[in-house]
């Protein structure tokens, strides 16, 4: 499994300077592409025969710590049919914001992902359906804690941590649909069902 | 046991302790720490320790307490065995109000207790910043034993109260938000210390 993937050869012959530059890292082909053909490229290599990368991996992004590519994106994908990898990454800029084009239209499984790297990195995927925190709860204000200039303890002093903990409301972190309580909705106390039907989770940042 | 005031009489949390209160006192005493209902929220490795300790080779049913409560409004104390992310703090305070009195709790292992090595921004430094603690138990996570002498020493400190103390299980809330600690108070509970001094990296 050593050597460049031949779908390296078949993306620079079909997209050309969309292919910014190919690296092989112990037998991985990382492939390199600009932003604005990201999900072309993406799409290309799900849905042509003889690529066929119908599994999408994990999406996780990079923070390098350097002002001249602020953070990468990183797709990892798979062929369960060919038994082939490929690593695909955007560099970002930046001075533009962090935005991607969502790929949630080409593998449902980036739902979470996607969520998941915004949460932690403040990538923005434009056209996800959902892209909410995920991890951290939905009025978190603190940033993005995977970032490299995210302080280790976060940015407020542990008592308005704790003060914010307290005063967040548990049962609106999660809509009916994810708790599976829209059928039980008739089930549940008068209070609780206004406070839901309301939504109440606090200031979104 | 519920002690009513009569209508118009004195409270008893406000007479000087005498034979009958003492008396009465070790009755509710031992019967309360003998039958603990623990309400085990179990978060991390730490409650794989706790379920070993209410199996059958160290047997919590020993001290009263084979009937796991995963109900908080029938269990008397509570067992945070695990670290407890700022995410699960208003759960674990909502579990904790809405245990009936009298209530006590047990915090398991070096995370529930001081954050454990989550020095970050995720993690609570301590669930005594959150409710109130009875008895921490040391350990990473501890062993059965130890929070078998955890529950032990529980029960020695219920065997030490008494109801003229007025002032006992009383919880002062500092703000709407539901901290019973002043903010100076928590920052200084969750100062780093030991090794996490040396994690100054990014601030």
């Amino acid at each position: 499994m050593t050597g460049v993937s031949p779908s390296v050869g078949a993306l620079t012959a079909e997209f050309g300077s969309a292919i910014l530059r190919t690296v092989v890292s112990c037998g991985d082909s990382i492939v390199y592409v600009t932003r604005e053909r990201a999900h072309d490229i993406l799409a290309w290599l799900k849905n042509t025969p003889g690529q066929e990368f119908d599994y999408l991996t994990d999406i996780t992004a990079v923070d390098y710590r350097d002002p001249e590519r602020p953070l990468e994106v990183v797709y990892q994908l798979r062929s369960l049919g060919r038994k082939a990898d490929l690593r695909v990454k955007i560099a970002l800029d930046g001075s533009a914001p962090l935005e991607v084009d969502s790929v949630y239209d080409l593998w449902k499984g980036a739902d979470w992902l996607e969520r998941e790297v915004y949460d932690m990195f403040g990538v923005s995927f434009v056209g996800h359906p959902d892209l909410r925190r995920i991890l951290m709860w939905e009025t978190y204000g603190e940033g993005y804690p995977l970032r490299k200039d995210f302080p280790l303890r976060g940015h407020f002093s542990r008592a308005e941590q704790v003060r914010q903990a307290l005063a967040a409301n548990p049962e609106a972190q999660y809509s009916l649909e994810e708790l599976s309580l829209a059928q039980a909705m008739h089930d549940l106390p008068a209070d609780m069902t206004e406070r839901l039907r309301r939504g109440e989770r606090g200031l979104v940042p | 046991m519920v002690v009513t005031p009569p209508a118009g009489g004195v409270e008893l949390s406000a007479v000087s302790p005498n034979w009958v209160t003492t008396r009465l006192d070790f009755l509710s005493n031992w019967a309360r720490s003998n039958s603990l209902w623990p309400m085990p929220f179990g978060t991390a490795c730490c409650a794989i320790e706790f379920m070993a300790t209410a199996a059958s080779r160290f047997d919590l049913a020993r001290f009263g307490m084979e009937r796991l409560s995963y109900s908080p409004r029938q269990a008397d104390v509570l067992i945070c065995a695990g670290r407890l992310p700022f995410k699960l703090a208003p759960v674990i305070r909502r579990i904790w109000d809405q245990m009936p009195q009298p209530k006590w709790s047990i915090s398991m292992g070096a995370c529930a207790s001081s954050g454990g090595i989550f020095d970050n921004y995720a993690m609570v430094q301590g669930i005594d910043t959150i409710i109130p603690v009875d008895v921490y138990v040391p350990g990473c996570p501890p062993r059965p034993e130890g929070l078998v002498y955890g529950i032990m020493l529980l029960q020695k400190k219920i065997k030490g109260e008494s109801f003229t103390d007025s002032d006992l299980r009383q919880e002062h809330l500092v703000d709407d938000a539901g901290m019973f600690l002043p903010p100076e108070r928590v920052d200084e509970l969750s100062e780093p210390f030991g090794n996490s001094i040396h994690q100054t990296r990014s601030g």
